[in-house]
């Protein structure tokens, strides 16, 4: 095929958009999972993660995560330069395995919750959360 | 709201309502206990304004969370701060805002007239100048900077402590002429987008610039925490922001350009709560 | 130390053994992630907190192990018992290696 200047341009764009896709699971957030799993293999249900569909701006965003029974619950931003975000250990006094706190995100990407259970299980929930690029910088 | 978009606003894809998930009917109780009036009739001197909003109804439900309860409002950790310099003797008086006006309390309606004309200076002061006016003559202290941060804690603090109370500036009188000039800034056009006040804040409130849903630019939540840049904001500030946007100079912060314009902005709000520190994004 | 560092603490004064509290904290820091640069283009370097614990009467409550990720001003809430009357210790940890803490009594009837 002839590669045209027009077609060039054409896959420069693609790619472009390639790049801005948030990534599914980057090696660091791979690693980190690793980590904190042992390899052990995620299961879903019984943790609720909870963050708004729309964050009004990606500095500030409030995120709750909840895993009844569990020893920890990790949190990751897979679209962070580091994905790491914290992690929950819970003690005896805890009533639940709960808590909130407030978040940076660095686009619109996934926020993945992981939990420890005490018989060794780990389970996860996901979301997506869009952060909008303003209008006004002011 | 309003869907209409005219002027060279329309060049920026200002696009109606809604994107995100504003309550613009929600109302807000500070703490369980103080009422916020977010919106009510417009002052009489607006013409092409019939009802007033508090920026605070143009937020997302999670913004507007953070100003429900003072404990999860960041712009309170600066209240404390303001607290704190409350207390602190400073200047050759030896004297700290607490020797004169005992609890901030008492100065709980201050903040609603403010900017305000000042007999004895034949000036218009906006809070940052009647507070460096306090730390001057009666202090013996250095003044503080505009928009500075033990500033802007000090503002905080005279807001907390004022909220719910009814803006009420004054536009007769003496002010009027600084006044009719803030009103002259807030519908001229600056910069290469050609853009006034006027044509984002009065024309397309309730519609989205890009991803921003537009407030009608109200002051009576300053000095606003930014999720942005989590911090206090100052009014002249934000204008700089503002008009920087429009891709123009700007004035200077604490300019009469500014004192003018904040007078003249502060006099739309008549009538909604003091509700600083806000939260906003 | 980083400067203006100040926590701030939400605990019920009261409560009936067993109950289950809700506890809010908030601590001003700039979180410095270390991905931002200066106006001369060098990197800032990172400057966070990276740990927060809540203890009651010595027995752990919560330990978080936190990550630039993290937003200015962290805050966190969460859920404690209280099996009686006693004293909640909250520290945080700062990457300089300075330690805040607060502490707060409550009683349990």
């Amino acid at each position: 095929m002839k590669l045209t200047r027009r077609h060039t341009l054409m896959l420069a764009a693609g790619s472009a958009v390639a790049a801005m896709l948030p990534m599914r699971a980057s090696a660091a957030a791979e690693e980190a999972i690793a980590a904190f799993t042992g390899g052990a293999e995620v299961g879903s249900g019984g943790i609720t993660l909870t963050a708004p569909e729309i964050a009004e701006n990606g500095n500030t965003v409030p995120i709750a995560v909840d895993a009844p029974g569990a020893e920890a619950i990790m949190i990751l931003a897979m679209g962070n330069p580091t994905p790491g975000v914290a992690t929950f250990n819970f003690g005896p006094l805890a009533a639940a395995q709960s808590g909130s706190t407030r978040i940076r995100l660095a686009g619109t990407q996934d926020v993945v919750a992981i939990a420890r259970m005490p018989d060794g299980s780990f389970v996860q929930a996901s979301q997506e959360v869009k952060v909008t690029i303003g209008g006004c910088g002011g | 709201m309003k869907s209409f978009v005219k002027g060279g606003a329309a060049a920026l894809a200002i696009i109606a309502a809604s994107q995100v998930g504003a309550d613009e009917d929600a109302n807000l109780i500070i703490n369980g206990e103080t009422e916020i009036t977010v919106r009510a009739d417009a002052p009489e001197h607006l013409d092409n304004v019939s009802t007033i909003y508090s920026g605070w109804v143009f937020r997302s439900d999670e913004t507007q969370a953070l100003q429900m309860d003072d404990f999860d409002n960041p712009g309170m950790i600066f209240v404390d701060q303001g607290r704190d310099s409350w207390v602190l003797a400073e200047g050759s008086e030896g004297k700290s805002c607490a020797d004169c006006h005992n609890e901030p309390e008492s100065l709980a309606n201050v903040r609603p007239t403010y900017p305000k004309w000042n007999d004895e200076t034949e000036e218009v002061r906006t809070i940052a100048m009647q507070i460096n006016g306090c730390r001057t003559e009666q202090m013996g202290a250095e003044p503080w900077k505009y928009d500075s941060t033990s500033m802007l804690n000090m503002e905080a603090l005279l807001s907390s402590v004022a909220r719910g109370q009814v803006m009420n500036v004054a536009i007769d009188g003496p002010a009027q002429s600084m006044w009719e000039q803030g009103k002259e800034l807030y519908y001229t056009r600056t910069g290469q987008l050609d853009l006034s006040c006027a044509n984002c804040h009065e024309d397309n409130y309730g519609n989205y610039i890009r991803a921003d849903h537009l407030s009608q630019g109200q002051t009576n939540g300053f000095p606003v925490y930014r999720l942005k840049n989590a911090k206090l904001n100052g009014v002249h500030s934000r204008f700089k922001g503002c008009v920087r946007d429009t891709r123009a100079e700007t004035y200077a912060v604490g300019s009469e350009e500014f004192i003018a314009l904040e007078l003249y902005v502060a006099s739309r709000g008549n009538g909604l709560s003091v509700e600083g520190p806000a939260v906003r994004n | 130390m980083a400067e203006n560092v100040k926590p701030r603490v939400r605990v019920p004064r009261e409560a009936a053994a067993g109950d289950t509290i809700t506890i809010k904290t908030l601590i001003s820091h700039n979180m410095e992630s270390g991905q931002r640069k200066d106006s001369d283009g060098n990197p800032i370097p990172r400057s966070i907190i990276n740990r927060f614990t809540c203890t009651f009467n010595g027995e752990t409550v919560l330990d978080v192990m936190m990550e630039p990720a993290i937003s200015t001003n962290p805050f966190f809430e969460f859920d404690a018992v209280v099996p009686e009357s006693g004293t909640f210790e909250f520290t945080w940890y700062d990457d300089d290696g300075d330690v805040y803490t607060e502490t707060k009594d409550i009683t349990v009837s």
